[in-house]
Order: structure tokens, then C-alpha cells, then sequence
């Protein structure tokens, strides 16, 4: 997928601009984040069950070769395929190949966001396959040409009102009103698609090393229609999603609807293994998992390994206040929101990424809902220090911070400044006590007054007042 | 072995500093059951399941005898207004069906409304039905059909997912190719995040639990 992410600033002015996407984020904040917050107040085991499945994906992570390598036995001991894809290219080229040889036309896809990483739809689509996404939300932004604005709610940003348009432009009308009519109108529509599918692409929430398995977790079984209509069923997952056991899959079943949509469970839990058996009335005849590692396995052993670790449950979006301001799009890439802001200058190079890492308070409500731990703060400031080092900051800014560090460490000379600072702000901001248009710092004025302070420092006060 | 796979795994190894690991090592990874914490419940395991079940917009019926299903789906079906023809898992095909029911064992096409099917258990945990396809269980049954009538044996219930999973480790075939586990209609909230039922799956999930 095109990077969108050096133009960072140019799309947070548009969403900012958005009356729309300013309703549909205040509502998935409402949705999502109250949601999990009454789910979680309900399960006392709730904090254990995190630090189980943090150490539980440290365990995988330090023995990632071995799960993996128990994972292709058990599927190919199980009638499926594994293919090993070192990154999007080869990824393409696996799927590419199977689609060629199994002569397919119409292709099928639930919601795999590795799918997206690899940029899967356009290389299918430039070979001539009809790709069909059927998740509502994929559905309904590919056929506005978008990319998905959430992991878990890619059409977050749309309206009811355009996803009309959007299907009356697709399906012919009349233009539904109603959600209920617009969701019927693509069941219709995906039905036949199922139906028609040589081969459907699903992602993997989880690959389970003990039985070979790869599981999908949804709310509208789209993804189990794919996988089961289809000839063939590939699946497109990480390689940092192998889990060794079923029952290191419970422990993932009880965190991951909880922190991501504010359910108790999501209304499928699959759980596939290898192909049609004989007997089978229904089912795919080829069973493919294409393990992708696409820079996973380079961030294994240094300073972002803890971000193998995340499970794609959009819970650090739906309580990040940037993501909620901005939405998905401005990130400019696959992945967005806290996980996105470390994720993709990881995958696509800190250049081209260079706002995303500071685009961001380090208020830390993301690392407090995650459901696996990850220090998503503590990691977007080591980003900052590798931008910092590589020379990617603007000349200004280190000056900035030097000449500050140069001051903060001599304390008298600290004070002197702040004196002085407090006296001429409160001059400035004369009777009103506000300063309109603040020297040096034009850019955040110009939309808001800075208040005056009152003209003695905190320390001065403290001590007059101690007296 | 492809190239890929040689350097995937060999990134790995030197991303951890350690070559592949001994066979020791490996059989005790293999060996390795863990143990996690479990949601805490009390009260009755059926209850339980009824009581989740419900809360995700399925619904129960409970019968006295596995004999009186046809009557329950020939009443589900006067309640919905659906035609006398439906797909059957084939072990409920020797039920005495009235004889104007047209039923098949599968799979369920593009046009059917209505399936019947049972279950390996239910999990009271989160109040769901888990299902193991083949030829007795078609996984078009539980999917395409707008309506899905899912017998359940009361004694089948079982508390956590684990306990779903000793049921199937038990099976003499190992894992079927297909197992779900299904709390209730297909539902999205993909548009304005407003839920809506039937959005690919069944509109409908009736659980018909058999309690003697």
C-alpha cells in the first residue's frame, strides 16, 4: 500500500476539517470505550489475565522458531500448505501462484490486515481477478477506493449517507435510508459472491502450533462464508500470531472482544484445519497458510520486540485522544493510531514517517488498556531518540532542547530565567491577562490565547507563602 | 525448503541468539499444557448458558425429549412464516418429521431458509454453541440458512472453553476441519456502528435445548 504518512500534517487539517468523521469518531469513543470499560469492571481476573497473555507472548516470541516449525508440521499433517513469505513481494507472489494455478476468477476476501500490509487487492486486481472484499466495512470502503480508518472498524469515518451513495452507485437504485436496508442490500449482494468464489482469502487472528489451526474471530461471519464457499481457502497471517496450545487460545478468546469492541465475545470463533475430509459435504479442497514476516522477525531481540506482541484489537485507537481527533486516515498507512505510530515507521522507514512518533502526549491511556502490555509510549519515545540520532529531527528542535538542558541544569540560572519569563508574559498579557499572538510560538497562537502567568514564579510564591 | 524459510527462521535464531533448539528443549515446548486463569462463575451451568445465550439476541427453547423437536421447529417455522423444507443434520434425519417437511443433509444452498442442526457442546462461559463439521455437520448449515435451529442436549453444556476443548481432543478423528463457536445472529456494526442483525450469517440462532 502507497505511504501516505510524510503528508501527516496536510491530512490531520482535512479530518480536522471534517464535520463527519468528527461524529463518527465521538461515537466509536463512546461505543468502544465505554463498552470495555463496564465488560472490564465485571471480570476481577481481567489485570490477570493481561499479565498472562503478556508473558504468555514472551514465551512464544523466545521459542517463535520452534512454534513456528510445529505449526507447518501440524498443518501439513493436517492435508494443509504452509508458505514461508519473507515480505509483500513474495507474499503477492505465493497468492499470485495458487490463484494462476487453481485457474480462479472471482476472489473472495474477509478482513485480514495483513492483507492490506502486502497490498493484496491491487496486485490481484492488476492480474485481472475480480477481488471481493465482504466484511460490511472493507466492503464498503473498497468500493469508495479508501483504505481502511480502523483495524477493526475500517469504515468508521463513513456516514450512513455515503455508504448509500456509495451502493447506489454500485447496486443500482433506489438509495436505501435505513441501516437495516443497506446492510440486507449487501447480504444480497456478497451472497452471490460466496457462491461464485474460487478462492477466499481470510486473515488469522490466531495459527495454533499443537493442531495445525488458524482461527478468525468476527461479528458477521463474512470470513467463515469466504472460507467455506470457496475451492480454496488461503489465509494471510504474521508470523508473530502462532500461539502454541488451544488452551493459550482461551486466554486470548477472553481478552481480545473484551478490549476491542466492549463484547464479551465476538459472534464466531473458527477455528480451521486443513481441507475438505472425505466425507465432507462442504468445505475449501485446498487448505493454504501463507506466514508472512515482512521486518517481524527484525524487530524480534531489540528495542520494539514488545510490539510482536499485539493482537490487533484496536483498544490503544479507541482510547488514543490523537486517533480520536484525526481518525485513521491521517496516519497515511495500514496500521494507525498508537500501534500504527510504532508499527509503521518500523515497516516503511522513520523518513518517510517522521510526524507519526510525535503526533502523540504520551498521556499513556493506550499502554493502560492494552490487553498484552505493550509500553506503546516508552516505544514511540525510543522512535523519537532513533529519529534524534539519525539525524531526521529539525536542526532547531535539538538546538532547542540543548539550550533548554543547558539551562534545567543549573538551577539558579533556571530560576533566573523563569523569573523573567513570569514577569514579561504578565506584562505582555496586559489587563485582559491573555497573550494573543505569542513570540516565537505564532502557530499555537494562532488559534488560541495563551494565559498571562501572574507574574511570580511558582517558587516564588511557594516561598512567600511557607513564610 | 524454500529460501524464505531458511531466512526467516535464521533471522529469528540470530535475532535470539541461539541456534535451532535441542530436542529436549523442543519436546518440552511440545509437552506444555499451560494452565490460565478462567472467568469465575457461580450458579447453574445451564442457566448460565441460557442467560448469555439470550443476552446476544439468540434465543432457547427447552424441550423434555430429543422426540419433540420436529413439534419446536414446526412451531419456529409457523412463528417466521417459512415453508415446509429445510436442511438437516443427518443424525436428527431419523426424528419422526411430519411427513409434508422436505429435509436434506446438506449442504445448504444459496436459497435455503432454514437449518437444523446439533452441536458438540455449549459453553456457558460466554453462552455459545460449538460445532464440528463433517458429514453429520455440514458447515453451509450453520452459515448460509437465514434461520439456524441448533439442538442442544442440557448435559452437553460444559463450563469454560477448555472444557470444549477436552471434548474435541476426545474425538477418536482428531480436529475437524471446521469448528465453530457461535453465540448467537450474525450481527455488524459497520455502519455507524448502529448493530444490526443478519448481516452475512443467520439472521436468526434458536437454541433448542433438550432437558430431560
Amino acid at each position: 500500500m502507497k505511504v501516505g504518512s510524510p503528508q501527516f500534517k496536510e491530512k490531520v487539517v482535512v479530518a480536522l476539517a471534517d464535520p463527519n468523521l468528527r461524529d463518527a469518531l465521538g461515537q466509536s469513543r463512546k461505543g468502544f470505550v465505554n463498552g470495555r470499560a463496564a465488560l472490564v469492571a465485571g471480570v476481577p481476573e481481567f489485570e490477570a489475565m493481561r499479565d498472562e497473555a503478556r508473558d504468555l507472548k514472551n514465551h512464544v516470541l523466545a521459542n517463535l522458531d520452534h512454534y513456528l516449525e510445529r505449526f507447518e508440521a501440524s498443518v501439513t499433517a493436517a492435508g494443509g500448505q504452509v508458505h514461508w513469505a519473507a515480505d509483500s513481494e513474495d507474499a503477492r507472489r505465493i497468492i499470485l501462484g495458487i490463484c494462476q494455478r487453481v485457474e480462479a476468477r472471482v476472489i473472495t476476501k474477509g478482513k485480514s490486515m495483513v492483507s492490506e500490509e502486502i497490498g493484496l487487492n491491487d496486485a490481484l486486481e492488476a492480474q485481472g481477478y475480480q477481488v471481493v472484499e465482504t466484511d460490511l466495512g472493507e466492503y464498503i470502503i473498497q468500493l469508495a477506493g479508501e483504505p481502511p480508518s480502523h483495524i477493526i472498524a475500517p469504515a468508521i469515518h463513513k456516514t450512513k449517507a455515503q455508504v448509500a451513495e456509495l451502493f447506489e452507485a454500485a447496486h443500482g437504485g433506489p438509495r436505501k435510508t435505513s441501516v437495516a436496508e443497506l446492510v440486507t442490500e449487501a447480504r444480497q449482494v456478497l451472497r452471490e459472491k460466496y457462491f461464485q468464489a474460487d478462492v477466499g482469502i481470510t486473515g488469522g487472528n490466531y495459527l495454533v502450533a499443537e493442531t495445525g489451526s488458524s482461527i478468525i474471530v468476527t461479528n458477521e461471519g463474512n470470513g467463515d462464508l469466504t472460507q467455506t464457499l470457496a475451492r480454496v481457502h488461503i489465509v494471510t497471517s504474521g508470523i508473530e500470531r502462532i500461539v502454541p496450545t488451544l488452551d493459550d487460545v482461551a486466554l486470548f478468546l477472553r481478552i481480545l472482544a473484551r478490549s476491542a469492541t466492549g463484547q464479551e465475545t465476538e459472534t464466531y470463533t473458527t477455528i480451521s484445519t486443513g481441507p475438505r475430509r472425505p466425507g465432507d459435504v462442504d468445505g475449501p479442497a485446498e487448505y493454504h497458510v501463507v506466514l508472512v514476516d515482512n521486518g517481524r522477525s527484525k524487530m524480534l531481540g531489540g528495542p520494539f520486540q514488545d510490539m510482536l506482541r499485539c493482537i490487533r484489537c484496536g483498544a490503544c485507537m479507541n482510547h488514543c485522544p490523537v486517533y480520536g481527533a484525526v481518525g485513521g486516515h491521517a496516519y497515511g498507512w495500514v496500521y494507525p493510531g498508537p500501534m500504527g505510530a510504532v508499527l509503521t515507521p518500523l515497516f516503511v522507514g522513520l523518513d518517510a514517517t517522521r510526524d507519526l512518533p510525535n503526533a502523540c502526549t504520551l498521556n499513556g491511556r493506550c499502554e493502560s488498556v492494552c490487553p498484552v502490555r505493550i509500553p506503546l509510549p516508552g516505544l514511540l519515545r525510543e522512535i523519537r531518540r532513533l529519529q534524534h540520532e539519525q539525524g531526521l529531527r529539525p536542526a532547531g528542535e535539538g538546538r532547542a532542547i540543548g539550550a533548554w538542558r543547558f539551562v534545567a541544569e543549573r538551577p539558579r540560572l533556571y530560576q533566573f530565567a523563569n523569573r523573567v519569563a513570569a514577569r514579561l508574559l504578565n506584562r505582555m498579557g496586559g489587563s485582559a491577562g491573555r497573550i494573543a499572538h505569542l513570540p516565537g510560538g505564532a502557530a499555537w497562537s494562532h488559534l488560541r490565547d495563551l494565559p498571562a502567568p501572574e507574574g511570580q514564579t511558582f517558587l516564588e510564591q511557594w516561598q512567600a507563602r511557607k513564610k | 525448503m524454500s529460501e524464505s524459510r531458511q531466512a526467516i527462521l535464521g533471522q529469528i535464531r540470530a535475532a535470539l541468539g541461539r541456534g535451532p533448539l535441542g530436542a529436549d528443549a523442543a519436546a518440552a515446548l511440545d509437552a506444555r499444557i499451560a494452565q490460565h486463569t478462567r472467568l469465575g462463575f457461580d450458579g447453574d451451568l445451564i442457566e448460565r448458558f441460557i442467560e448469555k445465550f439470550e443476552s446476544r439476541a439468540g434465543t432457547v427453547v427447552q424441550l423434555g425429549s430429543l422426540h419433540a423437536v420436529p413439534d419446536a421447529v414446526a412451531a419456529y417455522r409457523r412463528q417466521h412464516g417459512l415453508p415446509a423444507r429445510a436442511a438437516v443434520a443427518r443424525p436428527l434425519a431419523g426424528l419422526n418429521w411430519p411427513a409434508d417437511f422436505a429435509h436434506h443433509p446438506g449442504p445448504a444452498g444459496k436459497d435455503e431458509m432454514l437449518s437444523v442442526t446439533g452441536c458438540l457442546a455449549g459453553i456457558a462461559e460466554i453462552g455459545s454453541v460449538i460445532l464440528a463439521s463433517g458429514p453429520d455437520s455440514p458447515t453451509t448449515l450453520n452459515f448460509v440458512p437465514d434461520h439456524h435451529l441448533v439442538v442442544l442436549h442440557a448435559g452437553h453444556i460444559v463450563r469454560h472453553f477448555e472444557d470444549a476443548w477436552a471434548r474435541l481432543r476426545a474425538r477418536p478423528e482428531g480436529l475437524p476441519r471446521t469448528v465453530n463457536i457461535i453465540a448467537g445472529p450474525s450481527r455488524t456494526g459497520d455502519v455507524e456502528l448502529t448493530m444490526q442483525l443478519g448481516a452475512h450469517g443467520p439472521r436468526s440462532v434458536q437454541v433448542i435445548l433438550v432437558r430431560p
